[in-house]
């Protein structure tokens, strides 16, 4: 799909799995719904989040770079979200040099520090939080999809970090919105830099995704950068 | 914050344990200002909150021009009423109307508009709404009570990128007249998802 170092036929790489494309998988029983302040369920669940947010700004990952650590956890389909979120960053940090396993066992400090690009003050929190990070930017070349288009979604693998989930791939959508150029998800997460891409909400009849299981209807839409996207022959 | 059962010092769970070293090792380390934790922890459990979206929604309500504004420009309209930043860098508003019902889902993570409803519950988190919504809306409305009058068509909406969904739901019959702040009182966290309906007045 993207011109990027495809290591699928390395055998030193195994071939990229993400466990958390989960839209349409059968089996995972009714949802729980919960009151709206209840926020937590384990003691330690908030002091992940903020251990989470707090290297988040460390500058040494971005948040695809997170993504990715979270998806391919073998054991993500057996973690609540924040022992995802709890794994990954220990992930993230020892593939950094910023911790060593040892050290949580221990639970103090047993190697030198890594670098951070930047700590978090307690006093700089409210604005840090109240910025964020866009990732739309300024776009280099025309947009090739307009509103109303029929477009193909790429069809098969995609053998690295992706936002393509797999119910919508090879199947005809039309484009309803189109958002701006925004950070490419595929290869910020790979360390291949922004490299922004238009991006584009693309709308799914409910028949195309699901046949004859789907509710009268349905629409489903995804939003899609257009290396995602090839153009489709008209309904 | 819930507590599925009483923890004391000498009975510490592997996690807690596991969290407790981060802090102690990230801060030997020079790589977090532990008063930070504490601030970002109290900023999503005391300021940023579903409250905010109950203020956007119930303005949209009460304001034509408003509702105009946060259905052309979220981002902006939603930032006149302070509410910016992390997880909400791009809005958009999606209104419910008598033929269509908007749900709003993150099949690849957990993807939510944070500075307008915090942080997600852990159904939106889970593997059940993750799978279900994409196919199977009226069945997770079910799991939620909620029936739809026939005739009322689901748009879903997938946040496979950085831009953040708010559900705008249609307002309560009955309210005619009533300020803002009343108004906001009826906007629920799942009305903003998609999951449910605002409370009748």
């Amino acid at each position: 799909m993207t011109e990027l170092p495809d290591r699928s036929m390395d055998t030193h790489h195994p071939p990229y799995q993400s466990r958390a494309d989960l839209g349409g998988q059968a089996g995972h029983g009714p949802v729980t719904p919960e009151a709206e302040g209840e926020l937590f369920h384990e003691a330690w669940e908030p002091k992940a989040l903020a251990l989470t947010l707090a290297m988040g700004a460390s500058g040494r990952w971005n948040i695809d770079e997170s993504r990715s650590a979270r998806e391919t956890l073998p054991d993500y389909a057996q973690l609540s979200y924040y022992r995802i979120w709890v794994a990954a960053l220990q992930r993230l940090m020892s593939e950094r040099g910023l911790l060593q396993p040892d050290e949580i066992d221990a639970g103090r400090m047993l190697h030198p520090p890594g670098t951070v690009k930047r700590v978090l003050a307690a006093a700089d929190v409210a604005a840090v939080l109240a910025k964020g990070s866009p990732t739309e930017r300024p776009a280099t070349s025309p947009a090739r999809f307009t509103q109303g288009d029929t477009v193909r979604m790429h069809a098969g693998p995609v053998p690295h970090h992706t936002r393509l989930p797999g119910y919508v791939r090879g199947k005809r959508g039309t484009i309803e919105r189109v958002l701006g150029a925004h950070v490419f998800a595929d290869t910020h997460a790979q360390g291949l830099g922004e490299q922004p891409q238009w991006l584009y909400t693309v709308v799914f009849d409910g028949a195309e995704l699901w046949g004859d299981e789907s509710a009268p209807g349905l629409r489903v839409s995804v939003d899609a950068w257009e290396p995602y996207l090839q153009s489709g022959e008209p309904a | 914050m819930a507590h599925d059962h009483d923890h004391d010092h000498s009975e510490l769970g592997e996690m807690d344990l596991r969290v407790r070293a981060l802090q102690t090792v990230l801060t030997q380390k020079g790589y977090i200002d532990p008063a930070a934790l504490d601030e970002l922890i109290d900023t999503y459990q005391t300021r940023i909150g579903p409250r905010n979206g109950a203020q956007v929604v119930a303005k949209a309500w009460a304001d034509p021009a408003y509702r105009d504004w946060l259905l052309r420009d979220a981002t902006a309209a939603i930032a006149s009423l302070g509410y910016t930043g992390r997880q909400g860098e791009h809005m958009v508003a999606v209104p419910n109307t008598p033929g269509q019902h908007n749900m709003v889902v993150c099949t690849l993570c957990s993807c939510y508009p944070w500075p307008v409803l915090g942080l997600p519950p852990t159904w939106y988190k889970s593997a059940p709404y993750r799978s279900r919504a994409v196919k199977d809306p009226h069945g997770v409305l079910a799991d939620f009570g909620v029936t739809l009058p026939a005739g009322t068509q689901v748009r879903v909406w997938d946040s496979t990128a950085e831009v953040r969904y708010l559900v705008i739901p249609m307002r309560p019959a009955g309210t005619d007249g009533w300020t803002e702040e009343q108004l906001a009182t009826l906007v629920t966290r799942d009305s903003m998802i998609g999951t449910g309906l605002p409370a009748s007045p």
